[in-house]
C-alpha cells in the first residue's frame, strides 16, 4: 500500500493539472467537457478503506471546484462516485473474485471489465454533476444529451491514458 | 451509547458519505454567499498566481488575434478623437458630464481564466483591489458588454460573465429606446433572450441593441449585439427576442473595467425613494 503513495500523488497531482489547463480548456461542440480526473478514483487500490476513498474523493473535487469557481458542484459529485465504487466493485467481481497485487485497472482485468466499471462510474458521476448544475429537471433532454456526450468523451481520454500506462507496468 | 457507537462504525461508510454530500450541497446552495469570501473562487492567490502563469504560457499562441483585437479598439479610439469630428457648436463629449468632470473611468485588464460551456460562467482578470477594481463594476471589451466584477482579491478578480444565468443586464434597443432585460439562457454562448421590449414596440432583425445606462454600472449604450430573431410569445404582452451577442466569448483576452464615479451618489438617491 505504502509502495504506491508516491505514484498515487503524482497521478492526483497531474489528473488535476491536466484537468486544469487542458480539459477546461477544450469544448467540443460549444458544450461537452470531459472529466479525465475521476481516473484517481477509478484506479485507486481495491483493498483502500472507506474513509480515505470518501476524503479523497472530496479533496480531489474541491481542488477542481478551486480552479472552476464551482464550489461544491465536482466535490459532490465526486464523493458519490466513491460513494457507488465499492458496491460496483463488489458486483462486476470476475468469478474468482480481485486478485491480491492487482489495481482496478484496464491492464490487470481486460477491456470488457474495465469498460463496464469505468462506464458506470463516468455515467453516475457526469450525471450527478450536471444536474447539479443546472438544479432542476426542466431542461431534462439536453442535460440527458450534455451527460451522455461528455461521458463518452471522459471515456475516451481514460482509455488513451490507460494505454499510455500500459507500457510502463507490463514487468508486473 | 456502545450501541450507537457500534451503529457509527457499522455504518461510517454510508454517514461519511452522506456527512459529506451534505457539506458540498450547502456549498452549492449558498454559493452566493461563499462568493464574498474569495477563498472559494479563481481569485484566491494561490489559484490567482497559477492560473495567471499558465496564462502568460497560452497566450503565445494567441498573439494575432490579440493583436488583430488590438488594433481595432486602436481604430475605433481614434475614430472617438477630437480630430475625427467636424467642429460644431452642439458636439458634446460622452465620457464628460456637463460639469466637465469624467464620470467613468477605464482600466484595462487580463483575461486569465474563462469558460463558456457552463451553467455559470465565470471570468477571472489579473487585477484587483491594487488597481482600484471593486465589486459591481462593469466589464467591456472591445465589441461589447462582458460582465459585472462579483469578487475581488488583492491582485485578482472574478467577474461574472454574461454568459451566466444568475445574470441578467438592463438594455435597450437603440434605434428605438424601448427597454427590457438581457438574460443568457444556458444554451450556445453566441445567444441571449432579451425580454420586457412590448408588443408595440417595432423590433426589426438586426436592430442594435445596447446597454440602458439605468443600473449605474454600464454606461450608456455600449453595445451588446444584434437581434437575431423576433418571435410573438402565446398570450404574452412582450416579445421574445433572441441576441446575438457581438463579444466572441471563447476568444476573450483583454477587457475594461469601468469605474463609475457617481455611482454611490446615484445608488443612494435611489435607495431613499425605495424606502418610500
Amino acid at each position: 500500500m505504502i509502495s504506491y503513495l508516491p505514484r498515487y500523488i503524482f497521478n492526483f497531482i497531474f489528473l488535476v493539472l491536466v484537468q486544469v489547463f487542458v480539459l477546461n480548456n477544450i469544448q467540443f461542440s460549444g458544450f461537452v467537457n470531459p472529466y479525465l480526473y475521476i481516473l484517481f478514483i477509478l484506479t485507486l487500490p481495491f483493498d483502500i478503506p472507506g474513509w480515505l476513498l470518501l476524503g479523497l474523493a472530496f479533496v480531489l473535487g474541491m481542488t477542481i471546484d478551486l480552479f472552476s469557481n464551482t464550489p461544491g458542484m465536482h466535490s459532490a459529485a465526486t464523493v458519490f462516485m466513491a460513494f457507488l465504487r465499492p458496491y460496483l466493485l463488489r458486483a462486476i467481481a470476475p468469478r474468482d473474485d480481485y486478485q491480491p497485487a492487482t489495481l482496478p485497472i484496464m491492464n490487470h482485468y481486460g477491456f470488457l471489465w474495465f469498460l463496464k466499471y469505468a462506464f458506470v462510474l463516468v455515467l453516475a458521476h457526469h450525471s450527478f454533476l450536471f444536474f447539479i448544475e443546472v438544479f432542476d429537471f426542466s431542461h431534462f433532454w439536453s442535460t440527458s444529451w450534455r451527460i451522455l456526450s461528455s461521458t463518452f468523451f471522459t471515456l475516451v481520454f481514460i482509455f488513451v491514458a490507460q494505454l499510455f500506462s500500459l507500457g510502463k507496468n507490463k514487468q508486473r | 451509547m456502545r450501541n450507537f457507537i457500534r451503529f457509527i462504525l457499522r455504518h461510517h461508510f454510508v454517514l461519511l458519505f452522506l456527512l459529506i454530500e451534505l457539506f458540498s450541497f450547502a456549498l452549492v446552495v449558498n454559493y452566493n454567499d461563499y462568493q464574498r469570501s474569495s477563498w472559494f473562487s479563481s481569485s484566491n492567490r494561490f489559484a490567482g498566481f497559477i492560473l495567471n502563469k499558465s496564462n502568460n504560457a497560452s497566450q503565445y499562441f494567441m498573439l494575432r488575434e490579440i493583436n488583430e483585437e488590438l488594433a481595432r479598439e486602436n481604430a475605433y479610439l481614434r475614430g472617438q478623437m477630437d480630430e475625427s469630428f467636424r467642429i460644431s457648436k452642439d458636439y458634446f463629449s460622452v465620457v464628460f458630464d456637463s460639469l466637465s468632470q469624467q464620470q467613468y473611468v477605464y482600466r484595462a485588464a487580463k483575461v486569465i481564466n474563462n469558460s463558456v460551456n457552463r451553467h455559470f460562467n465565470y471570468i477571472t482578470l489579473d487585477k484587483g483591489t491594487d488597481n482600484g477594481i471593486e465589486p459591481g463594476m462593469g466589464v467591456i471589451s472591445a465589441r461589447g458588454v462582458v460582465g459585472i466584477v462579483t469578487n475581488v482579491s488583492k491582485r485578482y478578480s472574478t467577474v461574472i460573465s454574461l454568459l451566466n444565468t444568475r445574470l441578467k443586464i438592463s438594455s435597450k434597443l437603440k434605434e428605438t429606446n424601448f427597454f427590457g432585460s438581457l438574460e443568457w439562457d444556458g444554451q450556445t454562448y453566441e445567444y441571449a433572450n432579451l425580454s420586457g421590449i412590448p408588443r408595440h414596440a417595432t423590433v426589426s432583425v438586426g436592430d442594435l441593441v445596447v446597454t440602458s445606462g439605468y443600473s449605474a454600472i454600464f454606461p450608456e449604450g455600449i453595445l451588446i449585439g444584434t437581434v437575431e430573431t423576433v418571435e410573438k410569445g402565446k398570450g404574452e404582452s412582450f416579445y421574445d427576442i433572441r441576441v446575438k451577442l457581438s463579444v466572441d466569448f471563447k476568444r476573450l483576452a483583454f477587457v475594461e473595467v469601468i469605474g463609475n464615479n457617481m455611482k454611490e451618489e446615484q445608488v443612494e438617491l435611489e435607495n431613499i425613494t425605495k424606502n418610500d
